[in-house]
C-alpha cells in the first residue's frame, strides 16, 4: 500500500540526490516527491509518497534514517491532511465554456488564466479529488497537466 | 594558514600517523603540506590498493586508515577499496583531490564526479567547495567514519581550496543534527533477551563483525561462559572468541563446518550480535534455524529484520549490551544439547585427504598455523579465503582480516600491506590464489620500497578456482574462462623482478622448511605452492540451499 512519508533533512546541496538515490538503490518505488523549505531556513522537508509492504516501508524509513542530513522521519499515512495542487490547461469551445466554469466552482478549482481556446485551471485538495476532476475535464481535451507531489502535515498537535 | 597545510595538521591532531596513498595534480598542494609533518605516507602503486591498505589498517589496529588520491582516474580508482570498506563497515577516511571550484561541471581535464560516484558506497561523503568548512568537514568526516555503524568517508577536495588562506581553529565537537548512534541497549529488550536465553534449552550465540568494531570480544565470552552457549561467528566475526576455546564452533555458512551449520539450524535461540544475516551466512533464508527465536544486537536499526525475521531486537553497541545481558544471565546446564553438538563435532570434523606427492592447498594453512599461530592472517576472495577461514585457528578477530561482503580479489595483499604497516613486528600472511594475486601484484614494489616484510602465500591451483569448483559441482564441468594458463610465467621471477623474495614448492615436503624461511626473512616474501588443482571446498552448503542441507566429500 502507499504511505506517505515526511522527511526532514538539513538544506544542503546534494541532499536531494543522496535521498533519490538510496530509493533507486534499493528498489524502493517513490510514487511522489515534494521538496520545500519550512519555518527554519536550514531545513528542508519532503514528502515522499512510497508503496511497498509494511516491511518494505520499515527499510524506507530505517535507511533514510541512515542518511547523515536526515533529521527525521515519520510516517503520515494516517489522520493527516494531505494535499497536491494541479494546473491544467484545457480546451475550451464557447459552447463548453460555462459548463467548465460549473464543474470548476464545484471543485473549488481556480480558473486562473483565460485564452480563446483554453482555460488553466488550478485545483488543490486530496489526490483522490483531483484525480476525479482530471477525469472529468479529459472530455473537454486536457492540453497540458502538471502536478507538484503530494504535501502533507498530522492533524492535531503531533508534529513532525 | 594555507588549507593543504591545515589540512596535515588536522590530520596530525586526529591522531593519523599513516597515509597510504598516489599524489596527483589535484591534490599536490597537500603532498606539498605531508612533506614537513610527521605522518608517514606510503606510496602504494594502485590508489585501490592504497584503499584496501588503509582498510586492512583499519581493521588490524581499530584505528581509522587514511587513504589520498588525486582526481579523475586516481578517484575512480578508490571505488573498489571504498565499496569493499562500506560492505565490511570499516572505518576508513578517503582524502581525493579535485579540480578547482571554477572548473567543477565543466568536463576538465582529470576531472570525475566522485562525490557522487561514492554516494551509494559510502557512509557519507563530502564536495568541499567552501574553504572556512574545510576543518569541519574533516572533524566530521572522523567521527562519521568511527563511530555507530562504522563505514568509509570520502571528503573531496578542490584545488583552489587547498590553496586558500584559512584561520586553523580545528573543532573539538561537531553537531550532526541528523547523526545520533544508539548505543545503550533498551533495558527492557535485554531483559526480555536474558528471559529468552534461560528458557532456552538449545542457544546459540551468533556473532559478527560488530564484535571486531565494537571491541566486544571480552564481553561475548563472558556470555556465552555464563549461559552457556555455543558461539558461530559469521566469516567477518571470525575470532570473536578464542576459535580454539571448546565453546567455538568456527564459522557457518556456505563453507562453516558441518557441526557449526548443524548447530545453527537446530537451535532453540539463536543470539546474533553484530551481525547482519547475509545470504552467505543463513543458507536460505526461509529455512534458517526453523526452530528458533531470534535475539539480534545490532547498532545498526536498519539491519534488524531486514534479512530475517527477530523476536527480541535490540539496537545498541555489542560491547555496552552484552556487558548489560550478562548480568541478567544465569548459568543452566544444557547436557542433552552440549552432547548433540560435541557429537557432531565429533562425527564430522573439518577434513581433507593428505596425499604424499601432491600439495593439498589445506595442508599450506595448517602448517602456517602450525608454524606461526600468532600471526595476522589476511586472505584474497574465493577457495583461498575459505581454507584459510577453516583451517587458520585465530585468538582474536583482528586477527583475521577478509573481504566478507565484497568478495574483492585483489584485497589481501594490499590489506596486509596496511596491516604490517601497523604492526611492523607481528607476522602478517596473505593468503592468496594466483587468480587474485595478480590483481594487485603490483604492490610487491610498495612493499620492497617500504621494506614492510609481508609473506604471500599463493595457493597456485591454476584456476580461477571457486568459479571452477561451481563449475564442477553444477555446471557439468563446462570450465568456461575459469583456466588460468602460464606457459613461461613464474611468481617466483615476477616477485624477484619487484626486489622481493620469491620461492616455489612443489612438494608436501618442503612446504614447512619454506615457510619456515619466508618467516625468518626481514622482507616480502612470495611463496608460490603449486597445490593440487582439482581440490573443493567443502563442506559446502549449495547455493540456495539451507544450512542443514550442507553436502561434504566422501572420505
Amino acid at each position: 500500500m502507499k504511505h506517505t512519508i515526511a522527511v526532514l533533512v538539513e538544506n544542503k546541496p546534494g541532499v536531494l540526490a543522496r535521498v533519490s538515490s538510496l530509493f533507486r538503490r534499493r528498489g524502493f518505488n517513490i510514487e511522489s516527491l515534494a521538496v520545500g523549505t519550512t519555518e527554519r531556513e536550514d531545513i528542508s522537508r519532503m514528502t515522499i509518497v512510497v508503496s511497498g509492504d509494511e516491511k518494505t516501508i520499515e527499510q524506507v524509513m530505517k535507511q533514510l534514517n541512515k542518511l547523515i542530513e536526515v533529521i527525521k522521519v515519520s510516517d503520515l499515512t494516517y489522520n493527516s491532511v494531505e494535499r497536491e495542487l494541479a494546473l491544467i490547461k484545457v480546451n475550451v469551445t464557447p459552447e463548453k465554456r460555462s459548463e467548465i466554469i460549473e464543474i470548476a466552482n464545484i471543485f473549488r478549482a481556480r480558473i486562473v488564466d483565460v485564452s480563446r481556446e483554453s482555460f488553466i485551471i488550478e485545483i488543490t485538495g486530496d489526490e483522490d479529488k483531483i484525480n476525479a476532476f482530471i477525469d472529468l475535464m479529459r472530455q473537454y481535451g486536457i492540453k497540458e497537466l502538471s502536478r507538484t507531489g503530494k504535501i502533507s502535515m498530522a492533524r492535531g498537535r503531533r508534529t513532525v | 594558514m594555507r588549507a593543504a597545510n591545515a589540512i596535515v595538521k588536522a590530520l596530525e591532531l586526529e591522531g593519523v600517523e599513516h597515509i597510504f596513498g598516489i599524489p596527483g595534480g589535484a591534490i599536490i598542494e597537500v603532498y606539498d603540506a605531508l612533506f614537513d609533518s610527521e605522518i608517514t605516507h606510503i606510496l602504494t602503486r594502485h590508489e585501490q590498493a592504497a584503499v584496501h591498505a588503509a582498510d586492512g589498517y583499519a581493521r588490524a589496529s581499530g584505528k581509522t586508515g587514511v587513504a589520498f588520491a588525486t582526481s579523475g582516474p586516481g578517484a575512480t580508482n578508490t571505488v573498489t577499496g571504498i565499496t569493499n570498506a562500506y560492505m565490511d563497515s570499516s572505518p576508513i577516511v578517503v582524502m581525493t583531490g579535485q579540480v578547482p571550484t571554477a572548473l567543477i561541471g565543466n568536463d576538465a581535464f582529470q576531472e570525475a564526479d566522485i562525490t557522487g560516484i561514492t554516494m551509494p558506497i559510502t557512509k557519507h561523503n563530502y564536495l568541499v567547495t567552501d574553504a572556512n568548512k574545510l576543518l569541519e568537514t574533516i572533524k566530521e568526516a572522523f567521527t562519521i567514519a568511527s563511530t555507530g555503524r562504522p563505514g568509509p568517508v570520502l571528503v573531496d577536495l578542490p584545488k583552489d581550496v587547498t590553496i586558500a588562506d584559512i584561520e586553523f581553529d580545528y573543532p573539538e565537537k561537531i553537531e550532526l543534527p541528523g547523526y545520533k548512534p544508539k548505543v545503550f541497549g533498551h533495558p527492557r529488550q535485554i531483559k526480555r533477551a536474558s528471559e529468552l536465553i534461560m528458557e532456552s534449552e538449545r542457544p546459540v550465540i551468533l556473532a559478527g563483525g560488530g564484535i571486531r568494531l565494537s571491541n566486544a570480544q571480552k564481553e561475548l565470552l563472558r556470555l556465552a561462559e555464563s549461559i552457556p552457549a555455543f558461539v558461530v561467528t559469521t566469516l567477518m566475526g571470525k575470532g570473536a572468541i578464542p576459535e580454539t576455546h571448546p565453546l567455538c564452533l568456527g564459522f557457518v555458512g556456505m563453507h562453516g563446518s558441518k557441526y557449526a551449520n548443524y548447530a545453527l539450524h537446530e537451535s532453540d535461540l539463536v543470539i546474533a550480535v553484530g551481525c547482519r544475516f547475509s545470504d552467505r551466512t543463513t543458507g536460505r533464508v526461509s529455512d534458517f534455524a526453523p526452530y528458533a527465536k531470534i535475539i539480534h544486537i545490532d547498532i545498526d536499526p536498519a539491519e534488524i529484520g531486514k534479512n530475517v525475521r527477530v523476536d527480541v531486537p535490540i539496537v545498541g553497541d555489542a560491547k555496552l549490551v552484552l556487558k548489560e545481558l550478562v548480568n541478567h544471565v544465569k548459568y543452566k546446564q544444557r547436557k542433552e544439547w552440549e552432547d548433540k553438538v560435541n557429537g557432531w563435532r565429533k562425527a564430522y570434523p573439518l577434513r581433507y585427504i593428505k596425499e604424499k606427492d601432491k600439495i593439498k592447498p589445506q595442508f599450506v594453512i595448517e602448517k602456517v598455523y602450525e608454524l606461526c599461530p600468532d600471526a595476522i592472517v589476511t586472505t584474497e576472495v574465493g577457495q583461498n579465503q575459505m581454507w584459510a577461514a577453516q583451517y587458520f585457528k585465530v585468538k582474536h578477530p583482528r586477527q583475521f582480516i577478509s573481504s566478507g561482503g565484497l568478495g574483492t580479489m585483489g584485497f589481501g595483499f594490499p590489506a596486509a600491506m596496511g596491516a604490517q604497516t601497523a604492526f611492523p613486528e607481528k607476522t602478517v600472511v596473505d593468503i592468496a590464489g594466483d587468480g587474485s594475486i595478480l590483481m594487485n601484484i603490483q604492490e610487491l614494489a610498495t612493499c620492497v620500497d617500504y621494506s614492510i616484510p609481508v609473506k604471500i602465500c599463493v595457493l597456485n591451483n591454476a584456476y580461477l578456482g571457486m568459479v571452477r569448483q561451481w563449475q564442477e559441482m553444477f555446471y557439468n564441468e563446462r570450465y568456461s574462462a575459469t583456466r588460468l594458463r602460464y606457459e613461461g610465467l613464474s611468481f617466483e621471477k615476477i616477485a624477484r623482478g619487484f626486489g622481493a623474495v620469491g620461492m616455489t614448492v612443489e612438494k608436501p615436503n618442503e612446504v614447512e622448511d619454506a615457510l619456515k624461511e619466508a618467516f625468518e626473512i626481514d622482507a616480502p616474501v612470495l611463496i608460490d605452492f603449486w597445490v593440487e588443482k582439482l581440490e573443493n571446498v567443502y563442506p559446502m552448503v549449495p547455493p540456495g540451499a539451507a544450512l542443514n542441507e550442507v553436502i561434504d566429500k566422501e572420505v
